[in-house]
């Protein structure tokens, strides 16, 4: 996965974390995977159709969830609640519009579909073309993962590779 | 929440009606607690364009707050049929996808305004101050115009 779709990502959960929890965000570690992706807890998935096709996953682990949706909502909110699940699909939304946003103002084309909630325990692995970048971001709620598999779209991948660098 | 000053119509003093569109509950949550501290009230909600477009002709707000990104029917799409059935409607699209492309689009069809999410709360007023114009008046100028 090349660099100049993730930096995109990087950037907008960096301005979103920091804006919607009112602390800064410290990007922790960062790793590849092929292998099945494990959910850690309350999970929001985002499906990217159009020159890059793919999904991003947005996990919390359950305290973290609550802890953000209850700062969120600027009230407690239980772990059973819908508003975590709702909360975690908001802020996947944040960060993965605002990321849209400045690569479709490079000239990327694509559109995203409204986050769901992904509740399967395992599934959606990388490829050799959809290799998973998994990102961790320490927030003062607790850990939040992105899990990024995008490819291009071969025909459009064909296209830009003639385009003059 | 920062405090502002409430915003009245004109024409009868009365709150600016809202109908705030977002497939995400929690959004809809978010945008209603904002527009009640700017001393707004929502009249409708609906979580996609078709249910958005119904909602405009049983309220008939002053403002309707439309998210893009939705099932169904996308934001923009609902936008263009509301404010063609009724062109004195104002739309204000507020989404997280904010490229270029879509905000042209989405002025083109008639919306108002574009904000960006997450949205801040003083970026909002200052918009809604902007699309109501004179139909639209803050508490202390319209104390101020009363004496």
């Amino acid at each position: 996965m090349r660099m100049e779709l993730i930096q995109p990502f990087i950037n907008a959960a960096d301005a979103v974390l920091a804006e919607t929890l009112h602390s800064p965000a410290k990007m922790g570690d960062v790793s590849m995977e092929q292998e099945a992706y494990r959910r850690k807890g309350v999970a929001a998935i985002v499906t990217i159709n159009g020159d890059i096709e793919g999904r991003i996953i947005f996990d919390l682990d359950p305290e973290t969830a609550v802890k953000v949706a209850t700062h969120l909502a600027g009230s407690p909110v239980a772990q059973s609640e819908e508003t975590v699940g709702e909360t975690v699909c908001e802020l996947a939304n944040l960060v993965i519009g605002n990321a849209i946003t400045t690569l479709n103002d490079q000239g990327f084309r694509f559109k995203i579909q409204p986050p769901a909630l992904h509740s399967a325990e395992q599934g959606l692995s990388g490829s050799e073309d959809t290799e998973a970048l998994v990102m961790c971001f320490d927030t003062p709620s607790g850990s939040i993962f992105m899990n990024i598999a995008m490819r291009y779209h071969r025909r459009r991948r064909a296209e830009r590779a003639q385009l003059p660098v | 929440m920062e405090q502002f000053a409430a915003l009245y119509r004109s024409k009868d003093r009365q709150p600016i009606r809202y109908l705030v569109v977002d497939d995400s509950v929690f959004a809809r949550k978010n945008l209603t607690k904002m527009v009640e501290s700017f001393g707004g009230k929502v009249a409708g909600e609906a979580g996609d364009g078709c249910t958005a477009i119904t909602e405009y002709d049983r309220v008939l707000p002053d403002i309707v707050l439309m998210d893009i990104t939705m099932p169904q029917m996308e934001g923009i799409e609902a936008a263009d049929r509301i404010i063609r059935q009724h062109p004195e409607a104002r739309v204000v699209m507020v989404s997280s996808v904010g490229y270029q492309e879509n905000i042209v689009a989405a002025l083109q069809k008639g919306a108002r305004h574009f904000v960006q999410k997450p949205v801040k709360p003083e970026v909002l007023y200052e918009v809604i101050k902007y699309v109501l114009g004179e139909d639209g008046v803050a508490a202390a100028a319209a104390t101020a115009g009363e004496k």
